[in-house]
């Protein structure tokens, strides 16, 4: 079986490493390289804390789990050269203020049920958790399985141990398919033609455009993001330490600029501030209204930050479906065509799940993960595109 | 009254203050530092000798007109946001030293802005290059300008371009031992780039001709071809070891010397601060050989409203940044290209490019220098990152190659190993490079809180 998989973020890597394992003849197409663009601006939270229960709870469960084998694996052997994926399992804490308490509780019993750990916390545990923090908050809860990975090392480890299993790497542009409509045979690139069985479309924010050159229709659309990286500092944030209104942007639709504060310590000493929603197409020019927005609520939760600097700043475009739902499993209209695609602000969490939808689907290879949800077939993903 | 920004107070932005004020707008000018004047008239108001100044009667003209129209001065103002919109450009500056207190916030709007957010000087890695007592020749010359004092008693100079000689004069000025100056490119090429057209060169070759024999009054030996391709010492500079090049900038085996000494001035010519001007969208011409904001003749950039003057468009000197920034100023304003008011800053312009081009012929950074390197040899210096691992990430996109590596993402956000970075990403056979070491939305330092400020009070956001 031959498997052409465009893109090389995170998705396309952890595709061509699930399929390649699993005895595919795997050619990975990237008009730029490896973690060239959305995986490499973005955070690398494995979270589990912000999905309210539903499918993309249960598929950030299971891939959170899966992560931790993943991360071990690829670090295990390691050739000279490969970055480490960092993984961490430095745990999450989401905070209410005044107000907020009891909407986050209820948030809270919800996961529960789904098997998510949310563990409440009194105001002395929180203090000597997060002794920085400003002592207006409200309400505290834990959650031990929120993880990160480097993303930018995790997305090139994935595909440097995809390409010792056997896959290639060819740096091209898609332009086009091989084949009759409504049945693809491979891809035409600026590298020229490359055949073959099943094409699986992870170009993420670009997935939608990269369909429409396929034959296929698929709307996804990108959402912009700003993220704020301050000056090394003495360690004063312990653990990811979230502002419970994020998990009211996560799945709104609106346009208008929405920030949803996330603050939490590098191993360099610096600390990240994300991140900010916004729908602007792939307009570069995010003024200061984001980072203006995201550094007043990182104060008022670490009162701190406001005598620290700001040494950068960057942004990426989260690819997202109408109804916020990763897009993972054959096109409905063109066979041999399979989207990995959708994931908006979690796709790194989500790689490894998706990565084995992805196999499920072009190999046959069983998976205990549910693909139906997921699916390219449902209503709402092809009438705007 | 139409209302010009000017960003930046060295010679191109100082003219082009003069060049708006005469076209009748209102003009408000910005700069960091906490003095007008830029690298070129870097001075301290009491312990600037003014041997080591040059043409400051000119300097003086200028602050005098600025004074003279009514320009606003903002000194000691870094600008951390530039954006342009429809509606004009806004700068957001914040006045004050970034650690202490007092800190004060200024917008300013304006109906066009000229950059002129000059160059840094660079200086290429060289094994041993972290030792104390190595400096740029850029600091090594502001030390003295500024300060009246030597970077050490024995200083080997070392790098390309005609600046050398003045770093090389002023460090002999303020009582150094200059052992050598040792310029990089060779004879052949100096001669291809100086000497054809001499004519145009006019004042340029003249001062080029007179720190000549300044460098021979103070007895300075002064060898082409040649660099300093290893610095030597254990807690501090003790010597170096200089060699012959090719063409190329590759060390001739069997050339080295050692050369014993305290101090290191290296300079390689500038780089160019593009942050500000790609912040407002601004196009950028070149490679990481050399990397410009792309402008007209009237100075304009592919954005409108958004003028560009001085280092930021090419290599040139004082007296094209002076001419470019009449220019610009000028147009920003409302005048026009062929107003006869402009005739001697649009000739002076025609003229100084021409030297800029042969300034690069001579002068530019040739491929072979990262053969001197060891792989060991750490080429960022915030993150401690050596040539072996960028060059093992070389196959891989910018973006991912800093992450990985780190190269690049310390204090300094690649300002100073930036070029040398994506020389050896290109050697390596990297992917072809980007502005992505130029781009920086954070133009300078701003606290959290001076942001959060904006959320509470800015109408835009
Ligand atoms: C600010 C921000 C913060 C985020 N934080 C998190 C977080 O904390 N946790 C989390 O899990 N997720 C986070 N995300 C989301 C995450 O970054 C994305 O879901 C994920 O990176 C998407 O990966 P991808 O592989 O689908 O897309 P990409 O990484 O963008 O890869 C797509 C690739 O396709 C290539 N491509 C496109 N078109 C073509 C073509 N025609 N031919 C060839 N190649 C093509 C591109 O070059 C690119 O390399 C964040 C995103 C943003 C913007
Ligand atoms: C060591 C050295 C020696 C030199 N010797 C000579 C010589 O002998 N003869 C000669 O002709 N030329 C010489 N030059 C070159 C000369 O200094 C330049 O050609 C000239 O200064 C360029 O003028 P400019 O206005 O473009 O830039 P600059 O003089 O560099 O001015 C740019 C100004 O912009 C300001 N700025 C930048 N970004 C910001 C920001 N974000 N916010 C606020 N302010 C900002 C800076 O503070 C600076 O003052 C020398 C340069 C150096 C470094």
């Amino acid at each position: 079986m031959r498997v052409v998989v465009i893109g090389a973020g995170i998705m396309g890597a952890a595709c061509a490493l699930a399929l390649a394992e699993r005895g595919a003849e795997v050619v990975v197409v990237d008009r730029v390289g490896v973690a060239g663009e959305t995986s490499s601006r973005c955070e690398g939270n494995l979270l589990v804390s912000d999905k309210a229960p539903g499918p993309e709870a249960d598929l950030a469960i299971a891939s959170n789990a899966m992560w931790r084998d993943l991360a071990e694996r690829l670090d295990a052997d390691r050739p000279a050269g490969q970055p480490a994926t960092e993984f961490e399992a430095k745990g999450g804490i989401v905070v209410a203020f005044a107000g907020g308490e009891a909407a986050l509780e209820r948030f809270a019993d919800a996961q529960r049920a789904t098997g998510i750990r949310a563990e409440a916390m009194d105001a002395a545990a929180l203090a000597i958790a997060e002794p920085f923090l400003s002592p207006e908050v409200a309400r505290a809860i834990r959650y031990p399985d929120d993880a990160q990975v480097q993303p930018s090392n995790a997305t090139q480890a994935l595909l440097a141990t995809a390409l010792r299993h056997g896959a290639r790497l060819v740096i091209a542009e898609v332009t086009g398919g091989l084949g009759r409509p409504g049945r693809l045979a491979g891809v035409r690139t600026t590298a020229g033609p490359i055949a073959a069985d099943v094409v699986v479309d992870c170009a993420g924010p670009w997935s939608g455009e990269v369909a429409a050159r396929l034959g296929a229709r698929l709307d996804i659309r990108p959402r912009r993001g700003v993220i704020l990286v301050t000056t090394p500092m003495p360690q004063r944030v312990f653990h990811k330490v979230y502002d419970s209104d994020y998990v009211g942007a996560v799945g709104s639709g609106d346009a208008a600029l929405q920030t949803s504060t996330v603050v939490e310590s590098t191993p360099g000493g610096t600390v990240l501030i994300g991140s900010s929603r916004e729908r602007v197409g792939f307009d570069e020019r995010t003024g200061v209204a984001p980072a203006a927005a995201m550094a007043a609520k990182a104060v008022r939760l670490f009162p701190f930050l406001e005598h620290t600097t700001l040494l950068r700043s960057y942004f990426g475009f989260r690819p997202y479906a109408p109804d916020h739902l990763p897009v993972i499993g054959p096109d409905p209209e063109v066979a041999g065509l399979v989207h990995a695609t959708g994931h908006e602000g979690a796709g790194i969490g989500l790689a490894p799940a998706t990565a084995e939808l992805v196999a499920h689907a072009v190999l046959g290879t069983p998976t205990a993960l549910d693909p139906r949800p997921f699916l390219p077939s449902r209503r709402g993903l092809r009438e705007t595109a | 009254m139409r209302h010009v920004a000017i960003l930046g107070g060295g010679p191109a932005g100082l003219a082009a203050a003069q060049g708006a004020l005469a076209a009748g707008a209102r003009v408000s000018l910005i700069d960091e530092g906490d003095r007008l004047g830029g690298q070129f008239w870097r001075h301290h108001e009491r312990l600037t000798d003014p041997r080591l100044q040059h043409a400051w009667h000119r300097f003086e003209r200028l602050r005098g007109a600025l004074a003279g129209g009514g320009a606003q001065v903002l000194v000691g103002a870094s600008v951390w946001s530039a954006e342009a919109s429809v509606d004009g450009v806004r700068l957001r500056a914040v006045v004050g030293d970034a650690d202490g207190d007092g800190r004060s916030a200024i917008d300013v709007d304006a109906d066009a802005v000229v950059v002129a957010t000059g160059a840094h000087d660079l200086a290429l890695p060289v094994p041993g290059w972290t030792l104390p007592g190595v400096t740029t020749a850029g600091a090594a010359q502001a030390l003295a300008k500024r300060d009246g004092v030597a970077v050490g008693r024995r200083t080997v100079v070392s790098g390309s371009g005609p600046f050398l000689l003045p770093v090389a004069h002023s460090l002999a000025l303020v009582g150094s031992h200059v052992v050598g100056v040792h310029e990089t490119s060779r004879m052949p090429a100096l001669a291809g780039g100086w000497l054809p057209r001499p004519w145009e060169l006019a004042g340029k070759a003249g001062e080029f001709v007179g720190y000549v024999g300044a460098l021979a009054r103070h007895r300075i030996p002064y060898r082409t071809g040649s660099a300093v391709v290893r610095v030597l010492g254990r807690d501090r500079v003790e010597g170096v070891v200089v060699a012959r090049l090719d063409a190329d900038w590759r060390p001739m085996p069997g050339t080295e010397r050692e050369v014993a000494c305290d101090a290191v001035a290296l300079g390689h010519g500038f780089t160019p601060r593009l942050e500000a001007a790609l912040a407002l969208g601004c196009a950028i011409d070149g490679d990481h050989r050399g990397r410009f904001v792309a402008v007209d003749d009237a100075q304009r950039t592919s954005v409108a409203g958004v003028f560009a003057a001085g280092e930021v468009t090419g290599i040139g000197g004082a007296d094209a940044a002076l001419a470019e920034g009449a220019v610009a100023g000028f147009v920003a304003a409302g005048g026009a290209l062929d107003d006869p008011r402009l005739r001697g800053p649009v000739a002076a312009r025609r003229r100084t490019h021409a030297f800029a081009t042969r300034l690069e012929r001579a002068h530019g950074i040739r491929p072979g220098w990262t053969s001197w390197l060891d792989d060991d040899t750490i080429v960022c210096r915030c993150e401690a990152v050596t040539r072996r691992a960028v060059a093992e990430r070389a196959d891989v996109p910018l973006r991912a190659m800093r992450l990985a590596t780190r190269a690049g993402l310390g204090p300094c956000q690649g300002r100073t190993c930036g070029r040398a970075v994506e020389a050896i990403v290109a050697e390596s056979g990297g992917a072809a490079a980007s502005v992505g070491f130029d781009r920086r939305p954070v133009l300078a330092p701003v606290r959290i809180g001076e942001l959060a400020a904006l959320a509470d009070t800015d109408p835009r956001t």
